[in-house]
């Protein structure tokens, strides 16, 4: 499989952020933060609550500014970016189609979507409002418009959170089903190990606030191998390298 | 407002529940309006009958006068330039204030800033815009409207300023991170938020325009409904004062019905249960 897209690969090095907060008290919430995703690459960002990977996420999707060193996106390609935030965050007024074909560039607006709806369940619900879809199917809905982009970077922000586990289960296995069909570098942000190391191809292990990355781990098996007894071994050894976290 | 989740009912049941009692469900309001309105008419017939007088007609006499200027072409001509000058003056506030609103709500040092202008141009009396604007711009169209505009922009810009502190910013970053153009955002992101407040200062605002519109007509102007209820003010004829007085209600009511409801319908289609 050919990766897509992506030539540079994604490198963050970001010095600091710090948040004011309304008493005027400074909180340092990044440090020293540096990594790099290769190119075609699912990486997750695991670390504790609260320690900023949200924020790593918000500096990189270009939506905080205000932040001292510099990151580099993979260039050529489409030179779109997409997201999968931690709500569904779909137009509440426009249809399931409506959303999904609203992200897309103008020279994509028409293309042919059926494929997409068809591995991701959404079919027959195209042409349904947000308000009508439960939350898993939201979230399948925000998959669909993220891939539908054809990026050539994908942000996932804890995209399965507040799901029942059986729910959370099936959209990772989708999930992986659409990214598998077109591998674009990918970095996905969670708090859940089983997750991290189901989906992803390397871990990037983040300390508590002020976040820096404690280490990486490599997940080099492919992902049809990693059965419940190879997933226990994994954790095992992501144990031992990283003993206190997760 | 919202009534409770009805829980794992795919989405087909509830139009089939409600098509099956959809005549009746049509029909009951329609009806309850014309009897109540039947019953202020009754109410008001009995009254003119205990209390005779030329200044107190009738729903007969007055329903008469309306006939007769109905057919002579008069009633139209004065309600068409009316409707025309509400129209006018509504688009023209509508834009203006949430424009101005919008921009207010979402900057907090400007809307600072402009805030006392607002108490200020909230408690200008209409008569004063109207006054003044018929001195500086002259007794011409442009004037009458800009004034009768002018007395509604600050009621708009209040709501309009509220619906944008109201806005979610989750959709702004959603826009940017998939790069809509500005147009779009304006069209599927903005507007999609600020409807509930666009439909609730639209709802004032027609009705207040045109009350202003009527005192604009009778100070400067040489036709509309305003000036006829001044000149038959000047003639001490109620029944016609009346007639033009419900005609233009009756036509604001068919405005109501058949533009502004089904509109605000279409608008949010989109939610569950209608509000």
């Amino acid at each position: 499989m050919q990766p897509v897209g992506a030539v540079v690969p994604l490198r963050v090095d970001i010095a600091e952020k710090t948040f004011k907060s309304a008493q005027g008290v400074s909180i340092t919430a990044l440090q020293d933060l540096s990594f790099e995703v290769r190119q075609g690459e699912f990486a997750c960002l695991l670390g504790p609550s609260g320690c900023g990977k949200t924020t790593t996420l918000r500096i990189l999707l270009g939506l905080d500014k205000d932040f001292s060193g510099s990151f580099q996106l993979p260039e050529g390609g489409s030179n779109r970016i997409a997201a999968v935030f931690q709500e569904p965050t779909l137009l509440p007024w426009r249809t399931v189609e409506q959303n999904v074909r609203l992200a897309l560039p103008k020279s994509l607006r028409t293309k042919n979507l059926d494929g997409l709806f068809d591995t991701l369940g959404l079919a027959s619900m195209r042409s349904l409002y947000p308000a009508e879809l439960s939350l898993g199917l939201a979230r399948r809905a925000a998959l669909a418009r993220a891939f539908a982009t054809e990026p050539a970077v994908l942000f996932l922000d804890e995209p399965f959170a507040s799901l029942d586990e059986r729910t959370a289960e099936r959209l990772r296995h989708l999930l992986l089903t659409v990214w598998s069909a077109r591998p674009t570098t990918a970095l996905m942000v969670t708090h859940n190990l089983r997750e991290a190391l189901m989906l992803s191809d390397r871990i990037i292990v983040l300390a508590q606030r002020p976040a820096h990355v404690l280490g990486m781990f490599d997940v080099r098996l492919p992902r049809h191998y990693r059965n419940p007894q190879v997933m226990s071994d994994l954790l095992r050894s992501f144990h031992q390298k990283f003993p206190g976290v997760a | 407002m919202t009534a409770p989740d009805t829980g794992d009912r795919p989405p087909g049941a509830a139009a089939d529940i409600s098509s099956q009692s959809g005549l009746a469900a049509a029909l009951t309001p329609v009806l309850t309006v014309a009897v109540s309105l039947l019953g202020l008419c009754l109410l008001w017939g009995f009254a003119a009958n205990a209390w005779p007088s030329r200044a107190f007609p009738g729903p007969g006499q007055v329903g008469q006068v309306l006939l007769a200027e109905a057919a002579n072409g008069d009633l139209f001509y004065h309600l068409g330039a009316t409707l025309g000058r509400v129209a006018a003056a509504y688009v023209v506030a509508m834009v203006v204030g949430s424009v101005i609103g919008v921009l207010l709500g979402s900057h907090r040092s400007a809307d600072r800033f402009f805030s006392p202008w607002l108490v200020l141009f909230l408690n200008i009396p209409a008569l004063v815009v109207i006054v003044l604007a018929y001195i500086w711009f002259g007794l011409n169209e442009a004037a009458a409207i800009g004034a009768v505009a002018v007395n509604k922009i600050p009621n708009v810009v209040v709501t309009m300023r509220e619906g944008a502190r109201a806005l979610d910013p989750s959709y702004a970053e959603m826009a940017a991170v998939y790069r809509f153009g500005p147009l779009e955002r304006i069209r599927h992101v903005l507007l999609p938020q600020l409807q509930p407040y666009l439909a609730a200062a639209s709802r004032s605002g027609i009705a207040l325009i045109w009350k202003i519109v009527l005192v604009v007509e009778l100070l400067g102007r040489s036709y509309g409904v305003g000036f006829q209820i001044y000149l038959y003010f000047q003639l001490f004829d109620v029944a016609a004062i009346l007639a033009y007085t419900l005609a233009f209600v009756a036509v604001m009511l068919v405005i109501e019905l058949l533009l502004v409801q089904p509109i605000e319908r279409y608008a949010t289609r989109w939610r569950r249960r209608p509000a």
